[in-house]
């Protein structure tokens, strides 16, 4: 092999400089391609996203260019995917937690200015009545202005909506349409802007006229802007984020600022935020110590049994328990969505046949909770029983024999040799799993969607809902787009997220 | 320990599998239920486990085809269930190349080379992976919306943002990696490196041909990590064309619109094969996840 090697390393030598060269090129081609994109982003008054740019350009221009980087060549990569889309997204988000940014406040001032300053009124004066002529299955419109009738080129509706006028020519002819035909074309004319030779836009006003549209508003030096209908001086509200007018009301679309600890104190003082969120704050503790502990129990049991020397058709057993791992989550939680259903559900058949019992299992919190919590447990047995299956193996048998000959039962076995002599290495598996559940997306969106519903409460939040899906749900659904806020507490999340990684490593004595 | 086995022993196996075949019974309902349900007529029906009247009408849609009632209506495919299993596998595919790449490279820096910042890197990495990108969607949408006004196939709604956005998720796989590399010699390399091949050829001609075992098992753990990705793919794809399976399947079960035989047909076709990989792959799946986790 090594001989091989060097013969296609010898026959390299001789094109090395080539290979320099392009290598070279392409380096700076795609430098080049890099900084344009920090340009455009800057320009663009994204600076979050121009800053991760400039980091991984230059970043990789420095370790694929120097010689004494030749090391990191090779891990650059998945450091840089990690950093783009996992720690990147991370510190974004936590930026986030402290602005307004929402479906209400979306966009940057500037783009709030330009947006105000499109905004056109309909002004009472010049009015300009008007007749319209078909010319064969095209239509001119004629307007009567102060300075003498005026004219468009011939047109048809064709969305090309903006037409110029011209002092008339007087080749039209014939009769104008009559008032019943423009009424059936009342739609398309209403869409018309028709521009006059000095500038202004006309728009039609009625059924006989059109008239002028002028701009609402004018931007003032200071940056508020006068209403042109009434004179009124709309000013900035740095802190919420919207134009206001006199009268302190606020005009949308509003801005992104930063609004500081706002979204935290929210959390904590907004009794309509604060109520849910507690309440789906201890489901969520709820849900992942019970999932972890049921799972452990199960998979605890089951796997002492096929690891039980006397049992048969253990590699049987074992497929057979594995299956519900093996089936991808997204389907089995959506089987068991079906199974559970209250009006033709398979399991409430069952139910009614044997107990004549019908729960609701997706109206009432206490047996949706239940229900999640069975349908996890189903899912996640068989990762805990094949994790105790390994631990259980490395307990030298040895010391079941003593036991035995000391006359201790299957219970002492249990509880005096096995649980102490795997606890250790199991715990930080253990708080990796609770971490896991601690945010098991997947399985609440899928199964209940967060349902039933939190009474009382402000944002999307329901009774099932764990703190992911509850941030998700503010973040994503429809009544909710309150990204700051969502962002906040997914800020929290974090913190919390980060502190059982530490604790686990901690636990783990982690050998790098 | 055949020394000391008591009378009761052989109750007490008995009542072992008593009770592993009374729990499996409960364990595999569900899925025997489902597979049945693919099986019987219309969407509400009920009936016992082995169908009466057994039709083949859900596996027709599933597949893709018409399928014309007994009374001449003919019943169109509610959904693509083919072109999302299409989807899912095209984005699994090529990512999980994608991943296998620039782990397996990363893997070797972090296992031979020395560098500086190495293990707080490996470490860091390590707790980063922890926080579920399902957080950061909000980040993670305004950063393909930015990408996608510059380069077009990694925009919202494209099947590149989903493939750029799961190479975020190398940490576990460079671990596991990185775990076999230390567990070969490294003499070879020197040897070759001695002979005067550069770092790069004694990594490509002497230790990847050594890893391969592990780089299929890499390979299938990656795809099956985002063949069974959700909160992403739920984000980044808007169009019914353009889901992935594990978005779209949620589809047939809303309120208004409940086709449960239907997506029973189509659960059971996808859900087969990736059951099947699974199965045959979960031995090494269990030391991928717990990698780094313990050590003694």
């Amino acid at each position: 092999m090594s001989s091989y090697a060097l013969r296609n390393f010898a026959a390299g030598k001789g094109t090395l400089n080539v290979k320099i060269g392009f290598k070279l090129a392409a380096g700076l081609a795609l430098a080049l391609a890099g900084f344009y994109l920090v340009v455009a982003l800057y320009a663009q008054q994204q600076l979050a996203f121009a800053l991760l740019a400039l980091v991984v350009v230059s970043s990789a221009g420095y370790v694929y260019l120097s010689r004494r980087a030749y090391a990191h060549r090779y891990a650059y990569p998945a450091v840089a995917g990690m950093g783009v889309f996992v720690i990147f997204p991370l510190l974004y988000t936590v930026g986030i937690g402290f602005t307004n940014y929402s479906a209400s406040n979306l966009l940057d001032l500037e783009r709030v200015q330009a947006y105000h300053l499109s905004q056109t009124y309909q002004s009472d004066s010049g009015r300009f009545p008007f007749r319209l002529y078909d010319e064969g299955g095209r239509y001119r419109l004629l307007l009567d202005g102060p300075d003498g009738t005026l004219e468009t080129a011939p047109f048809d509706f064709d969305g090309s909506d903006r037409l110029v006028l011209e002092p008339d020519t007087g080749v039209t002819s014939g009769e104008p349409l009559a008032m019943r035909d423009i009424i059936k074309l009342r739609k398309p004319l209403s869409g018309l802007r028709l521009q006059l030779p000095d500038g202004d836009e006309l728009s039609l006003s009625g059924l006989r006229e059109f008239a002028a549209r002028l701009p609402v508003y004018s931007l003032q030096d200071d940056g508020s802007l006068i209403d042109n209908r009434n004179g009124e001086r709309l000013t900035i509200d740095q802190d919420a984020g919207f134009y206001q007018r006199a009268d302190g009301e606020h005009v949308p679309p509003g801005f992104v600022v930063g609004i500081g600890w706002d979204n935290y104190l929210k959390v904590v003082t907004d009794p309509s935020i604060r109520g849910p969120f507690l309440e789906i704050f201890v489901w969520t503790l709820v849900f992942a110590g019970g999932t972890v502990v049921f799972t452990l129990m199960l998979g605890l049991v089951l796997a002492s049994l096929l690891q039980w020397e006397l049992m048969r058709g253990k590699a049987l057993y074992r497929t057979l328990l594995i299956l519900p791992y093996a089936v991808p989550a997204f389907i089995s939680i959506l089987v068991f969505k079906g199974l559970f259903n209250q009006n033709f559900g398979e399991i409430n058949l069952v139910l009614q046949g044997l107990f004549g019992l019908s729960p609701d299992w997706f109206s009432d919190p206490a047996m949706a909770r239940t229900m999640i919590l069975v349908v996890n447990t189903w899912l996640g047995y068989p990762y805990m029983m094949l994790l105790c299956m390994g631990l259980l193996q490395s307990i030298p048998q040895d010391l079941y024999e003593a036991s035995a000959m000391d006359g201790a039962g299957p219970l002492d076995n249990l509880f005096k040799i096995t649980l102490p002599l795997i606890i250790k290495p199991l715990t930080p598996l253990l708080i990796a799993c609770f971490a896991f559940n601690f945010n098991n997306f997947v399985l609440i969106t899928l199964l209940t969607g967060g349902s039933p519903d939190i009474i009382g409460a402000s944002t999307p939040a329901g009774t099932t809902d764990l703190l992911v899906s509850y941030t998700y749900r503010i973040a994503f659904q429809d009544s909710g787009q309150n990204f700051g806020l969502a962002a906040a507490i997914a800020t929290m999340i974090f913190l919390l997220v980060g502190g059982l990684s530490l604790l686990k490593m901690r636990l783990g004595k982690m050998e790098v | 320990m055949a020394i000391v086995r008591s009378r009761s022993t052989r109750y007490r196996v008995w009542a072992s599998h008593a009770g592993l075949i009374a729990f499996l019974g409960i364990a595999l309902f569900p899925l025997m239920m489902v597979i049945s349900i693919s099986f019987r007529a219309g969407n509400f029906a009920t009936g016992s486990l082995l169908p009466e009247q057994p039709t083949l009408e859900h596996w027709a849609l599933a597949l893709g085809f018409n399928y014309s009632l007994p009374d001449g209506t003919v019943v169109e495919p509610p959904f693509p269930v083919l072109l999302w299993l299409w989807n899912s596998i095209k984005v699994a595919t090529i990512s999980s190349v994608l991943i296998l790449l620039l782990s397996t490279t990363s893997a070797y820096a972090f296992a031979r080379l020395r560098f500086a910042g190495k293990t707080t890197l490996l470490k860091s990495m390590l707790i980063f992976q922890m926080f579920p990108p399902v957080l950061s969607l909000v980040a993670i949408y305004a950063l393909f919306d930015q990408l996608g006004q510059y380069v077009d196939w990694l925009g919202i709604n494209s099947h590149g943002a989903l493939i750029v956005a799961s190479l975020g998720g190398m940490a576990l796989h460079i671990w596991t990696i990185k775990g076999y590399f230390d567990t070969l010699d490294r003499s070879l390399e020197e040897a070759a490196i001695i002979d005067g091949a550069t770092t790069w050829q004694a990594f490509l001609y002497i230790l990847l041909p050594l890893s391969v075992p592990i780089l299929a098992v890499v390979f299938i753990l990656a795809f099956i990590t985002t063949i069974t990705e959700y909160p992403m793919a739920s984000v980044l794809l808007l169009d019914v064309d353009q889901l992935t399976l594990a978005v779209g399947a949620q589809q047939y079960l809303y309120e208004q619109n409940y086709l449960w035989g239907d997506f029973a047909a189509a659960a059971v076709l996808s859900g087969f094969p990736i059951t099947l990989v699974f199965l045959y792959c979960q031995r090494w799946l269990v030391g991928g996840l717990t990698a780094g986790g313990v050590k003694g």
